[in-house]
């Protein structure tokens, strides 16, 4: 595979910042809600399913299986945008790296990894596991 | 309250041009709010609501409202991308049934063809989900290819399906004198087209086009003494549809809650319907709404728009007869403008000969405007000829 172009860095704010922190660090996290138990995905101080701010972080398992997935074919190199449904549950927008194009396919199993964005930041993406 | 019989869709007016590098924006506009208000046998002055969305410049309505010399006593800017539109027929209609206005105008334009503007706008950083998407450089295209992915995995779709959508859309396409491009073709052509998100490949995307499109609803009284065919609106519905904390299902579409309002409003099914004009921003989001809107059961969009399925006169169901925004029109990126016209021309027989669906007196526009796979609002609006 060519070395990719860093990817597009994603401003970080007071509510997310805990989530980039932690993927700088190598360690994907989730926002559970302790009023109704559910995990989500993007992660929220608001609880979208019960509405409690009773959200806290949690360290993912980091894996899941792709539920869709499409290889842009105009971009050099050509990336894979997929989403990945996580083991805590909710399905997560990413990217898959370091694939066998013959291999992908939805219903693979994937581990998270980083990969260096630009201004510094790390991004976590997915990988055949 | 109901909106049914409240409002009718009196003028209609569809910019010729595909290209308009010696047109401003705004000059747009006004060019298809004068037609509209033309083709309904009204003037600038009887307007006294207006109707667009972000493709309109400005602060709001407030810019193109003073660059017109409008009027008007009602706005509304109700932005639900290439729906939006459709949801303002539905507010329109409201507002009219409310006394708030009698002589609603909508319009839409857009030119991205000249101005090289891509679909996918600069990053707003207070988007919640953006710094979330962001990276993965989350678009237009992708977000569509997804669900043809997962359609294809779940329910067995094919590429061939798909490409019927087109097929149907060049059919039609070639009767319009308009359309950007004229050119039959085949399931053979859009499989041999240049992969562009998998499974799509380049004509599974609709095109892109400058140009326009205005609307005019106005109440029952004055329609009554026009000269135009009486065309009704008899129900609307619209939805949000989001990932749900991402836990959405992603092959279902806002179309379900939207359609399920429109035709409940409207007491009418989808078996009623005679032409349908379906938002084409790619042949899988045809087979999607196909789906949601009750024409056909989950998972079997595919097989109802293969073998012409979707073409005038030969199949199950005429869709887009004008050449939809496969083939026709997609002015500014947006597609529920050009839906509604087509509806009202079949609806008024004034469709091509060639498309024409007879006795045409039922007839739904649907649009998504947005990202099928993420969030998106659906626009669903039933139109009567009366």
């Amino acid at each position: 595979m060519q070395e990719a172009v860093k990817m597009p860095a994603p401003r970080v704010n007071v509510e997310n910042k805990e989530y980039w922190d932690a993927a700088g660090r190598g360690v994907l996290l989730v926002k559970r809600c302790t009023s109704c138990g559910e995990a989500h995905h993007y992660p929220r101080a608001i609880c979208p399913f019960c509405y409690s701010a009773e959200t806290e972080w949690q360290e993912a398992a980091g894996t899941g299986v792709v539920h869709a997935y499409t290889v842009m074919r105009r971009e050099q190199p050509s990336t894979v945008t997929a989403y990945v449904a996580l083991e805590e549950g909710p399905l997560m927008l990413t990217n898959i790296v370091d694939y066998d194009a013959d291999a992908l396919r939805i219903g693979m199993p994937v581990k998270v990894r980083f990969a260096d964005a630009e201004d510094g930041i790390r991004v976590p993406v997915f990988s055949p596991s | 309250m109901s909106i049914r019989g409240k409002a009718y869709i009196a003028g209609i007016y569809e910019h010729p041009t595909r290209k308009a590098p010696d047109k401003s924006l705004t000059q747009l506009h006004a060019e298809v709010a004068a037609g509209a208000v033309a083709d309904a046998g009204l003037t600038m002055a009887d307007v006294d609501g207006f109707f667009c969305d972000n493709d309109a410049p400005g602060l709001g309505p407030i810019s193109m409202v003073e660059y017109m010399g409008l009027n008007v006593g009602h706005v509304d800017t109700t932005e639900t991308g290439g729906s939006a539109p459709i949801v303002h027929i539905s507010h329109a209609a409201q507002a009219i049934a409310a006394g708030k206005c009698s002589v609603a105008l909508i319009t839409l334009a857009g030119r991205p063809r000249s101005a090289g503007v891509s679909a996918n706008p600069a990053p707003n950083w207070d988007v919640p989900e953006l710094p979330f998407e962001f990276p993965y450089r989350s678009s237009v295209l992708n977000q569509y290819a997804m669900v043809a992915m997962r359609h294809m995995h779940e329910y067995g779709t094919t590429s061939e399906q798909l490409a019927w959508v087109k097929v149907a859309a060049s059919h039609h396409a070639q009767h319009n004198p308009h359309a950007m491009l004229r050119d039959l073709v085949s399931v053979e052509d859009v499989l041999h087209s240049p992969m562009i998100a998998d499974p799509l490949h380049r004509l599974d995307c609709c095109v892109v086009s400058d140009g326009g499109g205005a609307i005019v609803v106005v109440c029952p009284e004055i329609a009554k003494t026009l000269s135009r065919p009486l065309v009704k609106v008899r129900g609307a519905g619209e939805a949000i549809r989001d990932l749900r904390g991402g836990k959405a299902n992603i092959l279902e579409s806002g179309g379900a809650r939207s359609g399920a309002i429109a035709f409940d409003e409207a007491g009418v099914k989808p078996a009623d319907i005679k032409y349908a004009s379906l938002y084409d921003s790619f042949t899988i989001t045809v087979v999607v709404q196909l789906e949601d809107l009750g024409f056909c059961e989950k998972g079997k969009g595919g097989r109802f728009v293969a073998d012409g399925g979707l073409i005038s006169g030969v199949g199950r169901l005429p869709v887009n007869t004008d050449g939809g925004g496969l083939c026709n029109n997609h002015p500014g990126n947006r597609g529920g403008m050009t839906k509604v016209l087509e509806a009202v021309r079949q609806l008024r027989g004034e469709a091509h000969p060639a498309v024409q669906v007879p006795g045409c007196d039922l007839a739904v526009a649907h649009g998504t405007g947005g990202w099928l796979a993420s969030r998106h609002g659906s626009a669903t609006v039933i139109l009567e000829r009366e």
